[in-house]
């Protein structure tokens, strides 16, 4: 991959870091086809009859907006996974940290329309006999607060552990190892009633976002259109980073952490920076996710979450961001019909996808297009760096 | 003829008759059958008191059966046939009762429930007839038997009783009865105002004991309760170091599951440097393999619980060596590949267990010379199962030290670990080494599987709820280090039960995590860091 990167930054070095992706041509298939997509879905669903063959309906919009929210989550890992070399297990957590803010913003705008019909307090307070909110609650009434508590919480979190995990040089397998204890240790505290954010059942039963009914359909089609924009926006953002001289400083860490450090670039500088923006842009999408899904519990903590979404990665091919999005919308599609059909053979199939993933596809659906491409070609293009 | 004596001499000073020649002669042994079915006859009376008075007379009569119909008639179990004649059902259940005789304990088959007329008895009676089998079980001649009935007279002592049981002291021959009994003399000396009682009291960790001595503590005689006051503090200090000691065992035996269940890990994570993240599966394989056992040998939990440390070790032995050479040895030197290839392994087998065996929890049966517990004292008793896990966790722990130091396998692993190329050209056959290690650790995770199925639940997800904890234990001792596995298995084990009174289970263990975490942070290689050239792989 790095290959394609420093071809790239030949022909565009000059150009402004954030609009450079736009040259790629990668990047401009990948934009095209999500917004074609998006735009069919969206005929589909609105010009055509209910009864028609081809009429995608509210269901399908809304499972297919949760694809695109897990997408963007699977591109942030793909970001410090594919172009830092470290395996975060706990991405999930920055993703449902996310989610509960913008369930805290979905909870607040309920108001007195809860069982209890308390104006201020969560049915589950209520439920509690708390009396008061708690201070981590005061804000979240107010949409701009909560929105911007959604990219600042996981980055604020992800700032401060990778701070201390960079510093002291923890990587590889180890800082694998204390994400997923992380996310564990999260998921535990949210389980608790104690915390103060509705304990074992997560927050639920949503009204609206922003004064739309979260039930209609046109809500959900325009969060299936929003989360697109958010998915494009973020592919351009992670993709930025990577042509820019930032990411080549990165994918120099990953290939060789210990001679950048000689060179003389500060490495855990670049660490930091490059994990809380990608927990910021988990934390997006769990926030799209949740008025989707209309739930946020803390299951989403759960380390199998979190390597699952690893899983996506890595059957899409790591290092592309394209195939992170792949592979997401693959697993995730297989997830549905499998669950639908035949409920026990899922883990099955997910367990034997992780083994063939990594034995026999280490690139990925991606590396195996870019392999079909190449023998059609068959020019003699320059020799693929390992990722 | 010992017991006959004294239960007659109680007799006499329970109710103050001064009729000792009675109990003096040997002739009540063959008690008249008419004379017990007029003491029985006494109790089927309408009014309270009476029965009362008639539970006294039998008490007083010497008569062997005695305690046997006080039983029963404590039970309910005492009833009247419409004939007149006395029974004790054996078993209430259903519409037929089973009976037997009162006078002559033969069984009479079975009644119906409308045949038979219960003697009735209330709550007054009910206490009378406790205290009363409480006495006649002190002149058992089953030591076991007059140890409880000594433990139930504390603070149920009274005026009647006490003179007499000043008399049993002296003549008791079981250490711990008297002590019981001195005791519980000593509770009814405190709160009839004696200074004597109080000093003898002190140091005794019994419940009633302390009920006893904080209610002197408020009365008004004031030398009292500063007696009182001053043994209570002395008994909370005592306490206090009781329960230190309980916390301290509940850790260790926590510690000895974290070490059992992270120590095969340490030798194929910490060794061999491979992620195994299906660990976890093979522990849950080793619990299941117990439970299969007993399963084949009904009836005997004992013997099919020593018989699978053999097969869990070899079962989890197998599918271990099935995971090396079917995936881990095409992804050497990719260790984020192998802990994705080996959690997808981790899947399959759970849900394997799930789809094969039944996704609810199975029951393994604790044999009888694990259950129960070893009383030190009446604050402080330890469970057997957790002592025979703890003692299993440091065997599993020595064979293992043995096995890496001392064997010819255990040179050959650190050999292969350190330099796998000069291993090799000095004639190591290094697969075959890899296969070995691995085995060893997978079994070693078998074997805690069987451990915790005599602690915990087995079900599909026993293994997932140690993979991580295991992983932090072995990073927290220091990847590479056996005894950093032991140390900081036991030590994590110990922190958690600390916390845990003051800070909840849940919060205790991300207490624990969190501490982890930023320990790693600090030293990331763990509390007993490989120097030297092991370190620099």
């Amino acid at each position: 991959m790095s290959s394609t990167i420093s071809l790239m930054t030949q022909s565009s070095s000059r150009q402004f870091w954030l609009t450079r992706p736009f040259g790629e041509r990668a990047t401009q298939i990948f934009l095209g086809v999500l917004f074609a997509a998006l735009l069919l879905v969206t005929v589909l669903h609105l010009a055509l009859p209910q009864g028609h063959p081809l009429h995608v309906n509210a269901y399908t919009v809304n499972l297919f907006g949760k694809y695109l929210s897990y997408a963007l989550l699977a591109v942030a890992v793909d970001l410090v996974w594919g172009y830092l070399g470290i395996l975060s297990l706990g991405h999930g957590a920055f993703f449902a940290i996310g989610g509960y803010a913008m369930g805290m913003y979905l909870m607040r705008q309920i108001g007195d329309r809860g069982t209890y019909g308390d104006p201020v307090l969560p049915d589950f307070m209520v439920f509690l006999n708390w009396d008061s909110l708690p201070w981590y609650w005061l804000g979240f009434d107010m949409a701009w607060f909560a929105f911007a508590m959604v990219l600042l919480a996981p980055g604020l979190l992800a700032l401060v552990f990778g701070f201390l995990a960079f510093r002291s040089r923890v990587t590889g397998v180890y800082l694998s190892i204390i994400t997923q204890a992380l996310t564990f240790a999260l998921m535990l505290a949210f389980f608790r009633n104690e915390m103060g954010f509705g304990g074992n059942n997560g927050l639920t039963d949503f009204r609206e976002l922003l004064g739309y009914n979260l039930r209609s359909n046109d809500t959900r089609l325009g969060l299936f259109i929003a989360t697109g924009v958010a998915l494009a926006l973020g592919y351009i953002l992670c993709r930025a980073i990577v042509t820019s001289k930032l990411g080549r400083v990165c994918v120099a860490t990953r290939d060789a952490e210990a001679r950048t450090r000689f060179i003389g670039y500060r490495v855990e500088r670049f660490q930091l920076f490059v994990f809380v923006v990608s927990a910021m842009l988990a934390g997006l999408a769990g926030a799209l996710y949740v008025p989707q899904v209309g739930i946020i519990n803390p299951s989403e903590f759960s380390p199998i979450f979190s390597i699952e979404i690893v899983l996506w990665v890595a059957l899409g091919g790591r290092a592309t961001l394209y195939g992170a999005v792949i592979g997401a919308i693959l697993v995730n599609y297989a997830k549905t019909i499998f669950t639908g059909v035949m409920p026990d053979a899922w883990l099955f199939a997910l367990g034997a996808m992780f083994v063939l993933v990594t034995v026999l596809l280490p690139k990925g659906v991606a590396g195996l297009l870019l392999h079909l491409k190449r023998r059609k070609k068959s020019a003699t293009l320059p020799k693929e760096a390992t990722a | 003829m010992r017991r006959f004596f004294s239960l007659g001499l109680l007799c006499l000073l329970l109710l103050s008759v001064t009729v000792t020649a009675q109990a003096q002669t040997s002739a009540t042994v063959e008690a008249d059958d008419a004379a017990a079915l007029e003491l029985l006859n006494a109790l089927d009376v309408r009014s309270y008191s009476a029965k009362g008075e008639a539970i006294n007379a039998i008490l007083q009569s010497d008569d062997e059966r005695a305690r046997d119909w006080l039983q029963s008639l404590l039970d309910g179990r005492l009833q009247r046939t419409d004939d007149g004649r006395f029974v004790v059902v054996l078993d209430n259940q259903g519409r037929d009762w089973p009976v037997a005789d009162a006078l002559t304990n033969e069984p009479l088959g079975e009644m119906s429930r409308r045949d038979l007329d219960r003697i009735g008895i209330n709550n007054n009676l009910r206490n009378q007839l406790r205290s009363a089998i409480a006495v006649v079980d002190l002149y058992s001649p089953n030591v076991e038997r007059r140890r409880i009935s000594a433990s139930r007279l504390l603070g149920e002592v009274d005026e009647e009783l006490a003179e007499p049981l000043s008399q049993l002291i002296a003549e008791e021959e079981d250490a711990e009865v008297a002590r019981r009994l001195t005791q519980a003399l000593a509770i009814y000396q405190v709160e009839s105002g004696e200074l004597e009682g109080v000093e003898t009291l002190r140091g005794s960790l019994h419940p009633r004991v302390r009920v006893a001595l904080s209610r002197a503590a408020n009365s008004d005689d004031s030398i009292i309760a500063d007696a009182a006051n001053e043994a209570l503090s002395s008994i909370e200090q005592n306490l206090k170091i009781n329960r230190g000691l309980e916390t301290l065992y509940f850790g260790l035996s926590l510690g000895s599951v974290l070490v059992l269940a992270a120590i095969g890990l340490a030798i194929t994570f910490g060794v061999m440097g491979v992620i195994n993240m299906a660990h976890g599966e093979l522990i849950m394989l080793g619990a299941y393999t117990t439970w299969m056992m007993q399963q084949l040998l009904p009836g005997q939990p004992g013997l099919a619980l020593i018989l699978s440390i053999p097969a869990g070790f070899m079962v989890a032995a197998l599918v271990g060596i099935a995971i090396e050479r079917g995936v881990i040895q095409f992804l050497k030197g990719r260790p984020l590949e192998t802990l994705l290839a080996t959690f997808g392994i981790s899947l399959i087998l759970q849900q394997l267990v799930r789809t094969v065996i039944s996704p609810l929890n199975r029951t393994v049966i604790t044999p009888e010379w694990m259950s129960g517990s070893l009383v030190i004292n009446d604050a402080l008793s330890l469970t057997l199962n957790r002592m025979f896990v703890l003692g299993f966790a440091l065997v599993v722990f020595a064979a293992l030290m043995l096995i890496m130091r001392r064997t010819r396998l255990g040179l050959e692993v650190r050999a292969v670990t350190q330099n796998r190329a000069m291993a090799r050209s000095m004639g190591i056959r290094a697969t075959r080494v890899d296969i070995m290690t691995f085995a060893l650790g997978s079994g070693v995770a078998g074997l805690a599987g069987v451990a915790l199925s005599q602690l915990t639940n087995v079900g599909p997800n026993l293994g997932q709820n140690y993979i991580i904890d295991s992983f932090m234990v072995v990073v927290f001792g220091g990847v590479g280090n056996l005894w950093g596995t032991l140390v900081a298995g036991l030590s994590l084990g110990i922190i958690n039960q600390v916390l845990e009174p003051w800070a909840g289970a849940v919060l205790a263990k991300i207490i624990v995590l969190v501490f982890i975490i930023l320990f790693i942070q600090k030293r990331p290689r763990g509390l007993f860091p490989q120097k030297g050239r092991a370190a620099e792989g």
